[in-house]
């Protein structure tokens, strides 16, 4: 009993050596350069597969296979490194969601970049030569790969420890984490710094990669599924603290391995809950310290909204009315693309909401989406219920959710509230994904299929045209109402809001829980055009699609999120249908947009 | 009529004492500066008469009301206004808008979602707006006027609700010289109309000896001294502490 016990912890210390090193490298290039990055992910993957490739080729031995850990460090570092020079060292002033964008564009080239080298398959690695057996621990069996890893996590630890106090290089990551203003004032060569700092960072992200061969198999999905993690540890911890890291690792590692033993059917959940509630105790982490002064936010100064000019009313009125008449003469395959369209601008429109006038980032509104087309299908799934009924709950049940979450994510600000969104999109997600007796789990519910009037595929184009747009227009109409002007006004200014009476908390509040509950009709219309419902309606990717769609389309004005959303859906649908490697052209394209049209689709024509 | 009864308010950071027992009471109609040299613990003061800091000891009543702790927007529904040493005003929004907000915010229409806030009617914010001077200037966004004009425009969302008191942090601060007395004669104006208390602090002797009916000097926390301007000016220990200390410069 007591065996287990320890070899349970000794276990979890495994899992937490390897969650250190990859958050360590996350979140000392955030403490440096300030850019939340989200192709750290992608690091750790590339560090697996060229890890994986390196250890199936060379030699067998100790020297390379060692030798072949460190060498695919090296090589990530480097991608890394590449990455910093072409893409972000341009956008170090950039507002950060599209620092984050930029990065999600990389994490969509290294992926498809991955599978068109080492292919769709999942590899099985070498185990480690020497280490292939296990140990006992007061009679239970303790791989012995595990304990040279826990070994490898403390001695990076210390290695890193002494690189902050001991060398100039480290003095400098660390004053530029306290205060970059200062430290750039201070004449120090500022470039050769971040470049510095991203090989580390990667190189530490690649090495974790590396170091997973000979413990589990290396596939496509190492990335999200890893960030989402290194995202939590490097949060709890305290943006930019390394002991932070080092500590929240160690916490996630012991709560995975004991929560197995608990509570089997919410581990998941139980990870992000710890992080909801360390924010909410200590919301910069348990190590982490307020920012220093220069707060970044979403976009520096606001231009004021306008209504629609003549001219845009009439380009509007025509364009509802080509909308309106398409389903008539369009084929069923450009009706089902219309609809997917007609439901990413509603998606787009209440993730805009938050974000533009309401000043807050949310890195998992997906997840409201997702509780409304759950909420719809297991309606119609338990209690039979008909389509229309389903339809009237699922806002509700996606508001009384944005009610629940939002309540804590409007304390935070910054990047500690768009990450406690993701948390709580991952919540949403893993009792989707581990309550297969209710939710069917990772097969879904299947069989959400709308009534006989409304099979029809003209019919659905309609519904879903009239129900997305029509709450796009209420939300719109929100916005240059009283609440909307007051929601933009905290955005400026929560200091004169409050000096005028208006509890800031509130209105952000019920800003959030309106998108939610429009974003759960999004998604309950959603389930009824596919007939079924999966956890994937909630996964980071559909939240970054969203964010996608709202930032190409510009924050700044109330159209940009549907061109936006036109541009976004319309671009993944022709790429889908023309290249396998689709993922790759939609980065590059994301990139490259965010290099040349900092202020998305929208700022086009205010450019001219 | 004594509007404002402040009683023994303290306040310390870690170690400091930035104000340590202060008591002072303020009449309605009246323009009361409290100066004193950087440090000296006026913006503290300040900011735990509207509730940005709850004060370690001490009550703060209005016409009777203990408001003492109360936050910012509960102490501002109790009809006091506010302007920021560094204004803090909506850039985004239109001039007027800035000043509907705030009538809507006091007639506790903020929560409406349909009617846009543009075809609200807007006799009253223009009104207002005249008042400082700021009409012809109505419909620019706030993001983009000059500082002096920003000033009068806070000073129009802070006349908003009617207040009984209005707390002016460095009303004048980065404005030019000349703007400064028409700012302040203005303010003065207004406040005797309307029987409007004034509390402010500021750093222009020339605006606080020519405006003020009455002067507090504050200095390590205490008050060193209070009264008329002739009095506070001739006082001794305030040419030492303080005016000797401007007049080393």
């Amino acid at each position: 009993m007591l065996g287990n016990l320890v070899v349970q912890a000794l276990s979890g210390l495994a899992s937490a050596a390897s969650l250190f090193l990859v958050s360590a490298g996350l979140t000392v290039i955030f403490g440096v350069t300030r850019i939340v990055n989200f192709a750290h992910g992608s690091f750790y993957m590339l560090g697996a597969y060229l890890g994986w490739t390196l250890a199936t080729n060379l030699p067998r031995g100790h020297v390379p296979f060692w030798g072949g850990v460190v060498l695919a460090a090296v090589i990530v570092g480097l991608v890394g490194v590449v990455v910093e020079l072409l893409l972000l060292r341009r956008i170090y002033k950039a507002p950060e969601l599209f620092q984050l964008l930029a990065t999600f564009g990389v994490v969509l080239v290294v992926q498809d970049a991955a599978l068109w080298i080492w292919g769709p398959q999942d590899l099985l690695g070498p185990r480690a030569p020497g280490l292939r057996g296990a140990v006992y621990i007061l009679d239970s069996r303790f791989p012995l790969y595990d304990l040279v890893l826990i070994g490898i996590g403390i001695a990076v630890f210390l290695l890193l420890w002494l690189l902050f106090q001991r060398t100039r290089f480290g003095i400098l990551v660390r004053a530029a984490t306290a205060d970059r203003e200062m430290v750039g004032a201070l004449g120090v060569n500022q470039r050769l710094l971040f470049t510095g700092v991203f090989f580390l960072g990667s190189a530490l992200a690649g090495l974790a990669g590396a170091l997973q061969v000979p413990r589990e198999s290396v596939n496509l999905q190492m990335d999200l599924a890893i960030i989402a993690e290194a995202f939590v540890v490097v949060v709890v911890g305290g943006l930019g603290s390394l002991p932070g890291a080092a500590l929240a690792a160690l916490l996630l590692g012991q709560m995975q391995a004991f929560g197995i033993l608990v509570f089997p059917q919410i581990t998941l959940v139980l990870v992000f809950l710890v992080m909801a509630a360390v924010l909410v105790v200590r919301p910069y982490g348990l190590l982490g310290r307020a920012p220093a002064g220069h707060a970044a936010s979403l976009a520096p100064v606001e231009p004021p909204i306008a209504p629609l000019s003549p001219r845009g009313r009439l380009v509007a009125g025509v364009a509802l009315v080509l909308a309106l008449l398409a389903p008539l003469v369009l084929a069923d395959y450009a009706l089902v693309v219309m609809t997917e369209i007609c439901l990413a601008i509603l998606f787009a429109a209440t993730l805009h909401f938050i974000m533009g006038p309401g000043g807050m980032a949310s890195f998992g509104h997906a997840a409201y989406f997702g509780i409304g087309a759950y909420a719809a299908a297991l309606l119609v799934k338990h209690l039979a219920a008909p389509m229309e009924l389903s339809l009237l709950a699922a806002p509700f049940a996606a508001g009384i959710a944005g009610l629940a979450f939002g309540w804590f994510c409007v304390r935070l600000s910054g990047v500690y509230a768009a990450m406690l969104t993701m948390a709580f999109a991952q919540i949403a997600w893993s009792t989707a994904f581990q309550w297969v007796d209710f939710t069917g789990g990772d097969n879904g519910i299947l069989g959400v299929w709308p009534p006989a009037w409304a099979v029809p595929k003209p019919v659905q184009a309609w519904g879903t045209l009239i129900l997305c747009l029509g709450g796009a227009f209420l939300l719109r109409r929100a916005i240059f109402a009283p609440f909307g002007a007051a929601l933009r006004a905290q955005r400026d200014s929560v200091l004169r809001a409050e000096a005028i009476g208006i509890d800031t908390m509130r209105i952000r509040w019920f800003a959030f829980a309106i998108a939610a509950a429009f974003a759960g009709l999004a998604g309950a219309l959603f389930a009824f055009t596919k007939g079924s419902v999966f956890p994937t309606y909630m996964a980071i990717p559909r939240s970054i699609d969203g964010l996608m769609m709202v930032l190409l389309g510009g924050v700044q004005t109330v159209t940009g999120p549907i061109l936006g959303a036109i541009a976004y859906t319309g671009l993944h649908e022709q790429l889908m249908r023309v290249t396998e490697l689709w993922r790759a052209v939609l980065g590059a394209i994301i990139i490259a947009l965010v290099l040349f049209f900092p202020r998305g689709l929208a700022g086009l024509g205010a450019r001219s | 009529m004594t509007l404002l009864v402040v009683e023994n308010l303290a306040k310390s950071f870690g170690g400091v004492h930035a104000v340590q027992g202060v008591s002072f009471s303020l009449a309605a109609g009246e323009l009361l500066a409290l100066i004193g040299p950087n440090g000296a613990g006026k913006s503290t003061c300040f900011n735990m008469l509207n509730g940005q800091l709850r004060p370690d000891k001490g009550r703060v009543v209005l016409n009777g009301q203990e408001i003492t702790g109360k936050l910012p927007r509960q102490v501002w529904r109790m009809g006091v206004g506010r302007t920021f040493q560094i204004t803090a005003t909506f850039a985004s929004l239109p001039v007027i808008e800035n000043v509907q907000l705030a009538l809507l915010s006091h007639q506790r229409r903020i929560l409406r979602f349909t009617k846009p806030l543009h075809s609200e009617d807007p006799t009253q914010a223009l009104a207002l707006l005249e008042r400082v001077g700021m009409a012809d200037q109505a419909h620019r966004p706030c993001g983009v006027l000059a500082y002096g004009d920003l000033k009068r425009v806070e000073l129009a969302i802070a006349l908003a609700n009617a207040p009984r008191l209005l707390l002016m942090d460095e009303p004048t601060a980065g404005m030019a010289p000349a703007e400064r007395v028409a700012l302040m004669a203005l303010t003065a104006r207004i406040a005797r109309e309307s029987g409007i208390g004034v509390l402010f602090t500021e750093h222009d002797m020339d605006v606080v000896f020519t405006h003020a009916d009455r002067i507090m000097v504050l200095e390590r926390g205490r008050l060193l001294a209070e009264g008329a301007p002739e009095a506070v000016r001739a006082d001794p220990r305030v040419r030492e502490v303080y005016l000797g200390h401007e007049g080393t410069h």
